[in-house]
């Protein structure tokens, strides 16, 4: 016989003005099975959790049933007051007779009776209760970091730090992401290399970061605590071991003139190349798709030259498996394709700006090449077509954002700070020129972005059009942009010798089939999915993986260090014991009676079952049998709504619970 | 045209959006449009501004608050529909005719009305002046479907 | 082929030398024009501008007697009736309750069902192939300035027709007639359209800087493919000249002339001599006088290869 305990909270007036606790209280005290059904004011306080605690000792409950907000509330609190009094916190049921009753009705009788019901519902599941225990899984803990941009490196270092092993993937030849490439980053304008290169040293030597650069993810299988990663390492064609980085190879590799990638085709590269000086590893790569020795044994100078014989032209991409207990997916973005090809259907590009048709309308990614000290004109801003120093650059800003017609409808948010940058920079370059910017609204939202863009405006004499561009022509090795300035109602038509566009950010190539390898969700634009936007911004659906920088959502070199060190936080809770605890209301499929038809495993959203064999202690094969894999299971429940003999079931919300709950109702 | 037009597109719009429809009609801005085409091809938010220009127009119009006395464009479109009505086709001498003479009996000077005098010889010369134009034979239909379409119209 | 054809009122107005050379080389492609029995006006400006019902019926009206004569394909060599027509038929073909209506107030059932065709679109659909083939002359002298105007490419979504920022439509028939063309700022924009009456000085201003900008960029004529355009462009060259105190002497030859040049017909035969700014006055000027340098400027090439000089 159940001894179910039943207490009433009033939610101070929130519940109370509503629904007649007291006649509530008097109904329930009589279903059959409650031992005792008590009200008070603030059940979740400290008084309240006493009485809960007090009245399972004094009435020797075997189940509680609390009647007040939504179990996302305060179901913790009150198990937790279970457990304290010797209660198993599985037979611990909340109603919510707040959100679902005294806050959506405003008619007195029939909300206290519609409580009265909810209350039967519970006290009926509480009845069929079992005592549950927290699954244990195992924790290997050693982390993978995919994306060696800053956001990677920060939750890389920050795991590491901790005394974890780390696992780094990067696709690039070296690590650094798209910060290695800017010139000086705002609002302090350092230097981003400087700042960088210290931390990607840091990684490259760090006794405890294992990476794979020129590397992508293959395949993925398991579960939180539990990753089985291959990785596959593409073919450099250097033994990275053997190389000592001496440059013999690229000095005499004859194929000089290949856009390179780093410089965003600002500037060419060898065909066995280091993307920049201070890459890590600081190895070459070569190119497979100009390499004469690669397509037409030709050449083959880099391998004579090279004295540590560390060139490999027989090399081949490998797979390597890694085990590891969580995932950071840190793999950044790309910017908005101004041309006519485009990835989506619904993109169009900028045919009036004439990108990709005149040599001087560049986008922000090539400025910051050519401003870079590093860059391929070494810091002195040269224009593209000719070389010669831009006495006027128009910048053009939400190009491709804020745009649904042709582009993406969001804000990129680092554009107009990093305009104001590059109009700053530029200015500091070039003492007698003009910046010009056209906008639409100046998003300056962080810690002295404000004041950082004022100073553009205000010191380096940068000129704002409040307005957009309608067109760009080139007329005499001149730049006709002919905007309008909407404060002034007047049209404005700039004469440039160069023009920059702020194109959108978006998610890297490539995201979506990762985040499909993960059970990661991602959005319609390929950014993937938080958790929870507010409170969970760095954790996803799939346990053990988390996300930080600019793949969640376009955001600036703060927030993605931020939200690194938060991945990483994240990432060292799930390995703060050695063991990973999970509520065990999960599924569970009776091997006795399940028929194997495995109908559960393809509808499993989760891939959470498993085939499995029964045998008998001596090995003997009994029979096939579906299994949960209690580390993957989130309690969903399609199997158990598919399962055809009836086999699969919920713990903690069985099909006999459910059916007693309805049947209690009619 | 924006940098001819008193209220150009952006501030046509803005005055409609704050419902100061009123003084977005009596602008003369919408009738030193071409029609091209550019700002609704060009806008990032998929404003069919073209069309809010023809709206303009024909509201302003339709309600008087621009009097073919006042805009010459409007004389000539009125005076065009008006032909359109009587032939089917367009005559251009009879537009053209038509359309000199209002403006001048509304106040054009006499050089006016004198000016493009010389094009005449000059098509005559190209056989490109039709003294009498082609008019469509079923013009009656052409009558009903104006009269359908302008029922209580100042057309 | 055989399609139906629809004038328009410039076309059998003041632009008639449009008519006399479209229906020149159209004839000598092989192409039956069948003009649309009693066909009106479009409404052009006038109709939306003044009465958006006026608008959608006076093209509907023209679509229907199209259909109902069981042509699955018009041309509509003037833009602003090609769009119209386009537009009305995009708008019926949305609205069911508006395609009742409209069928109602121009007493015919307007289905939508035949396609408009611009000239450029009707060169596209005989085949660049068969026009290079076609080729007597080459224009090896034109060194032309596309100019498309505004309704031929916008609005793309009612239109859909080639790249509405740059367009190569027309440089694609140009090439393929061995002519030139220059690469140039102004091919998309508007040269001042129907206010040449009603609002002469838009349309000099604006087709002012058409012509001087074609001239930077080398050009030694125009190629339109709108009456409208030509009147403001050619027509009207003389006052532009006159109020700006520039000599242009640019000519501006309609797409079917130059096609109609390079089939070999005369300019007389095309209406050329017919411009207020005088084209080219014979067959033979349009040949370089050096002979052409390489296969572009040929003959166009044969299948066996062999490459042929230059008359």
């Amino acid at each position: 016989m159940s001894r179910i305990g039943v207490f009433i909270c009033w939610c101070g007036e929130n519940i109370a003005r509503t629904v007649d606790v007291d006649e509530v209280t008097r109904q329930v005290a009589e279903f059959p099975g409650v031992r005792c059904a008590v009200n008070y004011k603030y059940m979740c306080s400290d008084p309240g959790q006493a009485i809960v605690r007090d009245k399972i000792v004094s009435e020797r409950l075997d189940s509680v049933v609390v009647a007040s907000c939504s179990p996302h509330m305060h179901l913790r609190t009150f198990r937790s007051a279970a457990s304290l009094a010797g209660l198993n916190p599985y037979r611990v049921e909340m109603a919510n007779i707040r959100e679902h009753c005294s806050w959506v009705h405003p008619n007195r009788a029939q909300a206290t009776a519609k409580a009265v019901q909810l209350i039967r519902l519970s006290v009926e599941k509480a009845r069929r209760d079992h005592e549950l225990e927290p699954i244990r899984v195992p924790v290997t803990r050693r982390a993978l970091v995919i994306g060696g941009g800053v956001a990677g490196i920060q939750a890389a270092l920050d795991i590491a730090n901790s005394g974890y092993e780390v696992v780094m993937v990067e696709r690039e030849p070296s690590i650094g992401g798209k910060m290695a490439g800017l010139s000086e980053t705002f609002p302090t304008l350092d230097c981003s290399q400087c700042i960088l290169t210290p931390r990607m040293v840091e990684v490259g030597q760090h006794p405890k970061i294992k990476l794979y650069s020129y590397s992508e993810v293959e395949t993925v299988s398991g579960y939180v605590g539990n990753f089985n990663v291959t990785i596959r390492q593409k073919a450099r064609y250097v033994d990275i071991k053997k190389c000592t980085g001496c440059g013999e190879c690229w000095n005499v590799c004859p194929l000089k003139r290949n856009p390179s990638e780093f410089d965003y085709a600002m500037g060419m590269r060898p065909a066995i190349y280091v993307p920049f000086p201070q890459a890590v590893p600081a190895r070459p790569v070569i190119d497979a798709k100009v390499c004469a020795k690669i397509i037409r044994n030709g050449c083959g100078l880099c391998l004579k030259k090279c004295k540590a014989e560390a060139i490999n032209f027989k090399d081949q991409d490998k797979l390597v498996e890694e085990k590891v207990g969580a995932v950071v997916i840190a793999t950044g973005y790309k910017l908005y394709n101004i041309g006519k090809f485009q990835d989506r259907p619904k993109l169009e590009g900028y045919g009036e700006y004439g990108y990709g048709k005149y040599k001087n309308v560049i986008d922000s990614l090539q400025f910051e090449r050519l401003l870079s000290a590093s860059g391929p004109t070494v810091g002195e801003l040269k224009r593209p077509s000719d070389g010669a120093q831009p006495k006027s650059v128009v910048f053009l800003c939400c190009v491709g954002s804020r745009d649904n017609a042709k582009g993406l409808p969001y804000c990129s948010k680092i554009c107009c700070m990093y305009t104001a940058k590059h109009a700053m920079l530029y200015k500091h370059k070039v003492h007698d020129g003009q910046a010009h910017v056209f906008y639409m609204d100046i998003r300056a939202g962080g810690k002295g972005y404000e004041e950082f863009v004022r100073r553009a405006i205000e010191q380096d004499g940068a000129q704002y059009y409040r307005g957009r561009v309608s067109k760009i022509t080139e007329e005499n090795g001149k730049l006709i942009v002919r905007g309008t300035d909407t404060l002034a109602g007047e049209p404005v038509t700039i004469e440039a010798d160069m023009v920059v566009l702020a194109n959108a950010m978006r998610p890297a190539d490539g995201v979506e089939q990762l985040a499909q390898k993960f059970n990661v969700g991602y959005d319609e634009y390929g950014f993937l999915l938080e958790s929870h936007p507010k409170l969970r911004p760095v954790e996803t659906a799939s346990a053990g993986v988390y996300i930080c920088g600019a793949c969640q959502a376009p955001k600036d070199i703060p927030e993605s260090v931020a939200q690194a060190s938060a991945a990483a936080s994240k990432v060292l809770i799930t390995f703060s014991a050695s063991e990973l605890t999970r509520e065990p209301e999960i599924a569970k499929v009776n091997e006795d009676t399940c028929a194997a038809c495995f109908t559960c495993l393809h509808a499993c959203p989760y891939h959470a079952i498993e085939q499995a064999e029964v045998r008998t202690p001596r090995g003997v094969f009994i029979k096939r049998t579906a299994r949960v894999n209690p580390g993957l299971c989130m309690g969903c429940g399609t199997c158990v709504a598919v399962c055809p003999s009836k086999s699969a079931d919920l713990e903690g919300f069985t099909e006999q619970q459910i059916y007693s709950m309805v049947e209690s109702l009619v | 045209m924006a940098a001819a037009m008193d209220a150009g597109p952006t501030r046509l719009i803005r005055l409609l959006q704050l419902g100061q429809t009123e003084k977005a009609l009596r602008a003369q801005g919408m009738w030193q449009c071409v029609s091209c085409q550019t700002c609704s091809t060009r806008c990032p938010k998929s404003v069919d501004c073209a069309g809010i220009m023809d709206a303009l127009r024909q509201l302003s119009f339709e309600r008087g608050v621009t009097t073919p006395e006042q805009q010459r464009t409007v004389l000539f479109q009125k005076a065009f529909l008006a032909n359109i009505r009587r032939n089917g086709r367009l005559n251009e001498l009879e537009l053209i005719g038509e359309f000199k003479l209002t403006t001048f009996l509304s106040g054009r000077s006499v050089a006016f009305l004198l000016k493009d005098a010389t094009l005449a010889p000059e098509l005559m010369k190209r056989k490109k002046f039709h003294l009498v134009g082609e008019k469509a034979h079923d013009r009656a239909v052409v009558a009903r479907i104006f009269a359908r379409c302008m029922e209580n119209s100042r057309l | 082929m055989n399609l139906a054809y629809y004038p328009g009122c410039a076309l059998h107005g003041s632009s008639n030398d449009y008519e006399q050379s479209l229906r020149a080389c159209l004839g000598a492609l092989d192409v039956q024009l069948k003009e649309l029995d009693d066909w009106i006006c479009c409404g052009a400006t006038a109709a939306h501008s003044l009465n958006q019902k006026l608008a959608v019926a006076l093209p509907a009206r023209n679509l229907a007697l199209a259909e109902s004569k069981g042509f699955h394909e018009m041309l509509a060599p003037c833009p602003m009736c090609s769009m119209q027509l386009l537009k009305a038929r995009k708008e019926l073909a949305e609205s069911e309750a508006l395609r009742r209506s409209i069928s109602e107030i121009v007493e015919l059932e307007v289905r939508g069902e035949a396609k408009v065709l611009n000239l450029i679109q009707l060169f596209e659909a005989i085949g660049m192939d068969r026009l290079k083939a076609a080729v007597k002359v080459p224009l090896s002298s034109l060194n032309a300035a596309c100019y498309y105007g505004c309704l031929l490419t916008r609005p793309p979504e009612v239109v859909e027709f080639d790249d509405f920022e740059q367009p190569r439509s027309m440089e694609k028939i140009l090439e393929s007639l061995g002519g030139k063309t220059v690469d140039w700022s102004y091919r998309t924009e508007c040269c001042g359209a129907g206010m040449t009456m009603a609002n002469e000085q838009t349309v000099l201003d604006l087709s002012h800087k058409i012509l001087t900008n074609a001239k930077q960029h080398g050009a030694n004529c125009l190629v339109v493919a709108c009456p409208m355009c030509h009147v403001n462009l050619d027509m009207k060259q003389p006052n532009i000249e006159q109020h700006y105190g520039v000599k242009h002497a640019m000519p501006i030859y309609y797409l079917s002339d130059v096609v109609g040049l390079a089939l070999g017909f005369e300019p007389e035969g095309l209406g050329v001599n017919r411009h207020f700014v005088p084209g080219v006055a014979r067959s033979a000027d349009l040949q370089v006088s050096k002979p052409a340098a390489g296969p572009k400027a040929d003959a166009p090439a044969k299948d066996a290869g062999t490459k042929a000089g230059a008359k």
